[in-house]
């Protein structure tokens, strides 16, 4: 029980530094995402730096997860092992970079926008629940098989 | 091309880069999964049992950040979020739908595909930057 717990904290305090990490890069915002994916413009490139500060950090955390075999809290680990590239990852990973592309928000951004306050990420996020549902109803969400390892 | 140096902040792009690495790297440590947020939210519409708590407090933690960087650093970081309602809306459905059907987003496929060196994450990443360019490509020079 006081295990479960810690681990809810854990899972909130988590979530925190993430939305912290979106809010410090600048990536909450969407005007500096757009300002990312405008190559005909004035071209701000600081997302590579923010994926490169966050890839640099998880490849040795990654690394070292592989070698566990539960996590610190004892569940079991749930790292991703298919390979093959099918019609679903790229039509859903378009669809995707194209929502994207019209707003400039990701889930995580919009997220840390609602918890601003603008009223704008909750029709957003609204949306974006719409979205995801629909998927989950016509195509009973990701067949993803999360293999124990 | 050219870069625009007023706009371009690669200190604070690096160290908000390495806070979300810390947290997908305590994620997979402390709790075994891929942060992946859309993955986690996702999950949430199910409405398992025992399987949704986790997820609410995880994003409870994203809905609040803002308030503790204020709370805690006096940091109020400017969103500018231009887009009209009915382009929000479509956007929405489309990030929601395609991130879902795809397995993923920018956390999930970007940040950890990327550190597990997946070549699924990597085409997915590829995918959603290439549309990604091609939208705001087409939005800023093709119809306006």
């Amino acid at each position: 029980m006081m295990l479960k717990s810690i681990g809810l904290l854990s899972q909130y305090l988590i979530g925190v530094l993430f939305g912290l990490g979106l809010l410090v890069s600048g990536m909450s915002n969407p005007e500096k995402i757009l300002a990312f994916l405008d190559l005909g413009g004035a071209w701000d490139p600081s997302l590579i730096f923010v994926m490169g500060g966050a890839v640099l950090v998880g490849l040795v955390a990654f690394y070292l997860a592989k070698k566990r075999t539960q996590s610190f809290f004892g569940d079991a680990l749930q790292i991703p092992t298919r390979r093959d590239i099918d019609q679903r990852l790229v039509t859903g990973s378009l669809l995707f970079g194209l929502g994207w592309g019209i707003a400039g928000f990701c889930p995580g951004p919009a997220l840390v926008a609602l918890g601003t306050g603008h009223t704008k990420a909750l029709i957003f996020v609204l949306a974006m629940l719409v979205g995801m549902a629909t998927c989950e109803w016509l195509f009973s969400g990701n067949k993803r098989t999360p293999a124990l390892k | 091309m050219q870069i625009d140096w007023t706009a371009f902040t690669p200190g604070p792009a690096l160290f908000g880069g390495v806070l979300l690495g810390i947290a997908a790297a305590l994620y997979i440590h402390f709790h075994g999964r891929i942060l992946g947020i859309s993955g986690i939210v996702s999950g949430i519409l199910r409405l398992q049992h025992n399987d949704i708590v986790w997820r609410i407090c995880f994003v409870l933690g994203l809905l609040t950040a803002s308030f503790w960087a204020a709370f805690l650093f006096d940091f109020h970081p400017l969103q500018v979020i231009q887009a009209e309602w009915g382009a929000l809306i479509l956007a929405g459905l489309l990030v929601g739908f395609g991130a879902h059907y795809g397995s993923g987003c920018t956390s999930g496929h970007g940040i950890c595909g990327l550190s597990r060196l997946s070549p699924r994450s990597l085409v997915a990443t590829a995918s959603f930057m290439g549309a990604g360019f091609f939208t705001v490509f087409v939005i800023r020079y093709v119809l306006s």
